[in-house]
């Protein structure tokens, strides 16, 4: 018996087909790492040419690079503040209003909304998030800044304008475009981003706990916030900060309406800069040296920037999937 | 104290009115700033919608009529090689990650990078794509921003490929193992099959999240004001000719760069649709 089953095995045809395929297997196993290693080493490779390109500015100006606001092409110095500033004040105005909005939004998808309209409104929302940034950019420039102008901003300044202290942030022409219109513009794109997210972490929390408050008499705003907003923190914070990571490194909605004025002021109407809008307009032009490299400089900070920023919201989002399993 | 006191009960009741209220008002924010742009991109738009538009390319400076031919046929262009390219990239790369990375450590931090990757501002791909590409050849090219955009695209792919093989029932698996087939054979003829739907889905959303990327081809296809189908030379593409139509005092080129937002949008709307649908039919089989 056992000399007719090796008998079998070593039949010559059989062995030379088992062993070609296993070689094949071995090239497709390795194959296939190979591509999923490109993603990783294209990860490498921006980081390495960053650093590479910026070295000459970081090394002429040291850390001071991102504390100093001189930006002056002709005189060769050049200092990072102001577009680090625009970046991020852009991005704080757009969360400031788009999370409340965009919790707002989960909450109604998830809790309140009839069911044959959930589908529909679950698109729209998905929908809006894959309009590309350039029409919100257009959009902020013709249609939103001149009403801004003309509606929001005299409004702002005789509220908010009048709050001593507060005032500075409000004054200055009503020309629209500036820091603040950015960051409505940049509110407008963040929040279909994390409201998407919001509703698919509130969907995870299991029916048994929002149905066990709701029978000890709960009301519908109590359950999500004291059953589904602390059952679901760690994702909910994870997708404001994949928001951020978003609103961070947006280019094109930014630079239409930002002003790209190298100025920083305290006034929210004042025009002003962010990394994005600098490289973007400022890229094309650049001859090799200082001026190139410090733009290189920029984009390295806001690589570093938003890369820590993800890293955390996917830190976050990864901790709320694991928990998923041990809580349910 | 009583449980049943009124006023607490009055409270609560206020409170959930709020709250609810100011739910339905942000839903309602969000959809009006959706029709509020789609309303605003047909009403430009449509005028500027024309046979010349398909048919003329960009408008010199100051001289009236003109269309987009040029940018629509490089975006056509460039859109369609890095379709081609990140495909069987981004495929191979999700195959690996569902079928051999269960649990090492390797997967494990391709699959963040990949997330990362997902969100990464994409001005910064085209500031890598300068530096490696277009300073080392010395000129702009359609290549160079067939690479930008297939660096985006990529990642999209890798993800929705790895999501959508996990979903094919490991039993499926086990039954051509079974049969003898090698792993080479099963995830190719078997699970990528199987899971096919989802796929295109990946691949349909890629090329509709590059389609209107401006920012990577900036500094990479440039723009070109004539008509050219030479990948090696700079390429009109639709949205740098927005930004730059937009950004001009020209009112025809405005009104071109309305014409082109319009096509844009539509384009990458329709793809998310037509995605979305094959993978409702997927889910539902």
């Amino acid at each position: 018996m056992e000399a007719a089953l090796s008998n079998n095995a070593v039949n010559p045809q059989v062995l030379s087909i088992a062993r070609q395929q296993r070689v094949l297997d071995r090239v497709f196993k390795y194959s296939t790492q190979f591509f999923a290693l490109s993603v990783l080493l294209t990860l490498l490779g921006i980081i390495a040419s960053l650093i590479f390109n910026a070295a000459p500015a970081l090394s002429k100006f040291g850390f001071g690079f991102f504390t100093t606001v001189e930006w002056d092409i002709i005189n060769g110095e050049f200092g990072g503040l102001i577009a680090i500033y625009g970046t991020v004040i852009t991005s704080v105005i757009a969360l400031l209003i788009a999370v409340p909005l965009s919790f707002g939004i989960a909450v109604f998808l998830t809790e309140m909304c009839p069911q044959a309209l959930k589908r529909p409104l679950g698109t729209a929302v998905e929908i809006l998030a894959a309009v590309p940034s350039i029409i919100y950019g257009m959009f902020g420039l013709f249609i939103f800044a001149p009403l801004f102008a003309k509606y929001i901003q005299p409004v702002l300044a005789g509220t908010f304008g009048q709050i001593p202290g507060l005032g500075i942030f409000f004054s200055g022409a009503f020309n629209g475009i500036g820091i603040l219109c950015a960051g409505l513009i940049l509110a407008m794109m963040v929040l279909p981003f994390i409201a998407s997210v919001m509703r698919d972490v509130f969907e995870i929390v299991p029916p048994v706990l929002k149905e066990s408050a709701y029978g000890i008499g709960c009301t519908t705003w109590e359950v999500v916030k004291n059953v589904v907003l602390p059952y679901t923190k760690t994702g909910v914070i994870g997708g404001i900060m994949l928001g951020l990571g978003r609103a961070l490194g947006e280019t094109m909605a930014v630079t239409f309406v930002i002003g790209n004025a190298h100025k920083i002021s305290p006034s929210l109407f004042a025009p002003g800069n962010s990394i994005a809008s600098t490289l973007a307009n400022e890229f094309g032009e650049a001859e090799v040296g200082l001026h190139y490299s410090s733009l290189f400089a920029l984009g390295l900070a806001l690589f570093v920037i938003t890369f820590v920023v993800l890293t955390l919201a996917k830190i976050m989002l990864m901790r709320m999937e694991a928990n998923q399993g041990a809580k349910t | 104290m009583s449980t049943r006191d009124p006023s607490l009960f009055a409270k609560r009741k206020r409170a959930n009115a709020i709250g609810l209220t100011f739910s339905i008002t942000a839903m309602l924010i969000g959809m009006a700033f959706l029709l509020w742009i789609l309303a605003i991109l047909l009403w430009n738009g449509f005028s500027a919608i024309s046979p010349s538009l398909f048919f003329a390319s960009t408008p010199a400076p100051g001289t009236d009529g003109g269309g987009l031919a040029n940018a629509i046929v490089g975006s056509l262009m460039m859109v369609f090689f890095c379709a081609f390219f990140s495909t069987p990239i981004g495929i191979l790369a999700g195959i690996y990650l569902s079928e051999y990375g269960e649990n090492n450590k390797f997967s494990e931090v391709t699959r963040f990078v990949t997330d990362i990757m997902l969100s990464a501002p994409s001005i910064v791909i085209g500031l890598f794509v300068y530096a490696i590409i277009v300073y080392n050849v010395k000129h702009f090219s359609g290549w160079a921003g067939t690479v930008a955009l297939s660096l985006i695209a990529i990642p999209v792919v890798v993800r929705t490929t790895e999501n959508m093989l996990k979903l094919v029932p490991t039993t499926l698996r086990e039954a051509a193992f079974a049969l003898g087939a090698p792993k080479w054979k099963v995830s190719m003829s078997v699970v990528l099959r199987a899971a096919k739907s989802g796929v295109i889905t990946g691949v349909l959303l890629a090329i509709a999240r590059v389609s209107g990327e401006t920012a990577p081809l900036l500094f990479t296809a440039l723009n070109n004001q004539f008509f050219s189908t030479n990948m090696n030379a700079p390429m009109a593409n639709l949205p740098v000719v927005i930004f730059q139509f937009a950004m001009s005092p020209y009112d025809n080129w405005v009104s071109l760069a309305w014409g082109g937002a319009l096509l844009i949008t539509f384009t990458v709307l329709g793809l998310n649709i037509l995605a979305r649908v094959l993978l409702r039919e997927k889910v539902s089989v």
